[in-house]
């Protein structure tokens, strides 16, 4: 395999006694859209400035196309970086902001134009070239902030909180727009967010932050469907824990030992579990099946409606179950129906059900 | 005044109902009241005066007191003051040297200000409050005290010229000795000592500006590439200009009309216009005579501070078309 594009080796950060970044080791391979994700104060701005040059790491390494960053100011690696604030000149026109870049690099003032003109075409800006910052719209602006950072043809883009200053509908729009100028100019993007939603819309892989560290690295689809800790599990979407005592394991069948769901639970087993160990079984809202007869199978327990919210395309039942513990269970509305003919009102008594594959294990 | 009719208007208007007068005073007065007061200050304490300053200015001078009349030879409008404002070159010198002093003075507070200015704003909270405590403490001693103080030190027989004086003979080849060196009574005496008292001026907006400046910027040009030094001319420089034009007005506009810095450490012989404008009404008592200087040395004031306003205004404008 080849080496990874950017390597992050080890890497901490402290300031006086506050250790910011702990031991962070990632790689990254070239032309993908890592995120960095987690809440405020986790460390990903830190190690997003550290790649950048703004932050000396304290210990460890970083290599960007196989060389080292150690020492290397932020005027000459090859990296940029995409504000949150988009930090753009209020002196300058767009035209001048997207070129800024360009003055350090050895071309005729044509090229630099042509590539200007390019930048401005790539983001669809060409008619507001000569307006300044403050003459645009909150979505222009974050687009002239791409366009400039990716002018220079930077080995590395790093984008911190791009969608977070625009609003909800921008959003969505921007997110596949960057996805689609990322794929159009081939960079490696990390972004740096605090929205589960939008680090799993835009990117590759994902590692998931806490207090410094790294608690998971995987595709959006690894760290939803099969976190490692009961952290990664509780930071993406939701979920409702239990907790558990393995009592038996066939093959990939661990027949689990669960009081506040009133019974016996068969999940798939995940490596090392052991008949007698103590585990944490995780439950996705969506991946639980909810009836009012009794359905054939393990994983059948029942409960009462307890709450219940329409959303349209789907509803969201709080179920309480006989230990008084609720569980969430969110229901496609697949079949038209009013509200008598729904699957469950108030006070109801349902079954809810699932798949062995559905329950998460966790032992951390 | 275009406000004291609106005010009466809304006066009147509120009088019927139960308790006018306070009630106007709660609901609309005080904002009225706290508007207006600076207009009629303006009024009272400069327009008026200054209106009395032109009439004068075109009046004939009289042996009489005051010294001035109006009629005679010339019915109301006599121009000979201004007919030798541009005639006599003694006015013409007088402001051609207040302008030099104060535009050398202006330009050595911005060389001197601006590094400090920034490096205030660079510094951490605590010593920043510290640092902007000793730019405006040279305030709490008398302006006269200080300037007395520089007479002191810029002396022939002083302990800091005999050390300038030592300092230059060492370097300087043997037939270029020199006794002492002559800082008292000439331009470089004035431009140091205004340097000295303005510096607070040209520190205070520029630090102002400078301290709002988003630093982001900074880290931006310097991810695009740019050197440090190069981040300044490009960054901060630019972004800074309101800053520099509003400590060059503070300075420059009272430097030029400045009249006890250059009366005490100043050439007799190379008056500035303050000078010459209290010797026309003090000693030659020629009111006329300095009140036509004392008006064309304000519109040569008023002309660039209406200028910076324009340009202040168009920026304000600017801002405020922002969504």
């Amino acid at each position: 395999m080849a080496p990874p594009f950017i390597r992050i080796e080890g890497v901490t950060k402290r300031f006086g006694t506050f250790t910011a970044v702990s031991s962070v080791t990632l790689d990254i391979r070239k032309g993908e859209i890592f995120a960095l994700l987690g809440g405020s104060g986790c460390g990903k701005t830190t190690l997003l400035r550290m790649l950048a040059g703004f932050e000396t790491p304290t210990e460890g390494r970083i290599f960007i196309d196989g060389q080292d960053m150690t020492g290397v100011p932020a005027y000459e690696r090859p990296v940029h970086m995409m504000f949150q604030s988009y930090a753009l000149f209020p002196h300058m026109t767009v035209e001048k902001n997207i070129g800024y870049g360009l003055k350090h690099e050895r071309m005729t003032e044509a090229q630099r134009k042509d590539r200007v003109r390019e930048m401005l075409e790539l983001v669809q800006l060409t008619e507001f070239a000569h307006r300044k910052p403050h003459q645009i719209s909150g979505g222009q602006r974050q687009r002239v902030a791409l366009a400039r950072a990716l002018a220079r043809q930077p080995k590395l883009l790093l984008l911190d909180e791009p969608l977070a200053a625009l609003d909800k509908k921008l959003r969505e729009h921007t997110q596949f727009e960057l996805m689609d100028i990322q794929h159009k100019t081939g960079t490696t993007f990390i972004v740096v967010t605090h929205d589960q939603e939008e680090a799993m819309i835009l990117s590759n892989r994902i590692a998931v932050m806490d207090k410094g560290e790294v608690k998971q690295v995987g595709s959006p689809t690894e760290i939803y469907e099969f976190p490692n800790s009961r952290f990664v599990a509780g930071f993406i979407g939701s979920i409702t824990f239990f907790e558990g005592k393995v009592a038996s394991v066939a093959g990939d069948q661990a027949v689990v030992d669960v009081p506040d769901l009133g019974g016996q639970v068969t999940a798939r087993a995940v490596p090392g579990t052991a008949p007698g160990q103590v585990l944490t079984l995780a439950l996705r809202p969506e991946k639980i099946a909810i009836s009012r007869a009794r359905p054939e199978g393990p994983n059948a327990f029942e409960g009462t409606v307890d709450d219940l919210g329409y959303f349209g395309k789907d509803s969201l039942y709080k179920v309480k179950l006989a230990s008084g513990k609720v569980l969430s269970v969110l229901s496609v509305n697949a079949r038209r129906a009013d509200e008598r003919q729904r699957v469950a009102a108030w006070e109801d008594r349902v079954w809810l059900s699932f798949e062995p594959g559905a329950a998460i294990l966790l032992t951390s | 005044m275009t406000e004291s009719p609106d005010i009466a208007a809304r006066h009147a208007s509120a009088r019927p109902s139960k308790g006018g007068f306070l009630r106007w005073f709660n609901r609309r007065g005080w904002a009225d009241i706290t508007i207006a007061t600076p207009y009629v200050w303006l009024l009272v304490f400069f327009l008026v005066p200054f209106i009395i300053v032109i009439a004068m200015s075109v009046a004939t001078r009289t042996p009489t007191s005051p010294p001035f009349g109006f009629g005679g030879d010339h019915p109301l409008i006599n121009t000979a003051t201004y007919e030798r404002l541009f005639s006599d070159s003694l006015y013409i010198r007088a402001f051609l040297t207040s302008i030099r002093n104060a535009a050398f003075a202006t330009v050595l507070c911005l060389l001197i200000g601006y590094p400090m200015a920034l490096g205030l704003t660079r510094v951490s909270k605590s010593w920043r409050n510290i640092l902007l405590m000793l730019v405006i403490l040279p305030f709490w001693t008398s302006f006269l005290l200080r300037v007395y103080a520089w007479m002191g030190l810029m002396g022939n027989n002083s302990w800091f010229n005999k050390l300038l004086t030592s300092a230059y003979n060492i370097m300087a080849p043997e037939e270029w000795a020199v006794r002492s060196i002559q800082m008292m009574n000439t331009n470089f005496a004035v431009v140091l000592v205004t340097v000295y008292s303005y510096l607070p001026f040209m520190i205070l907006p520029l630090y102002a500006n400078l301290e709002k400046l988003d630093l982001t910027l900074n880290e931006a040009a310097e991810d695009l590439g740019s050197r440090p030094f190069r981040v300044f001319l490009d960054v901060t420089l630019p972004l800074s200009v309101p800053g520099i034009i509003a400590g060059g007005l503070l300075v420059f506009i009272p430097a030029s009309g400045e009249l006890i810095i250059p009366g005490l450490v100043g050439n007799p012989s190379q008056p500035m216009i303050g000078r010459v404008i209290q010797d026309e009404f003090a000693s030659a008592r020629d009111w006329p005579m300095a009140s036509a200087v004392a008006v064309a040395l304000l519109l040569l004031l008023v002309v660039p501070m209406m200028l910076y306003s324009h340009f202040e205004a168009k920026a304000h404008e600017k801002r405020a078309m922002e969504p």
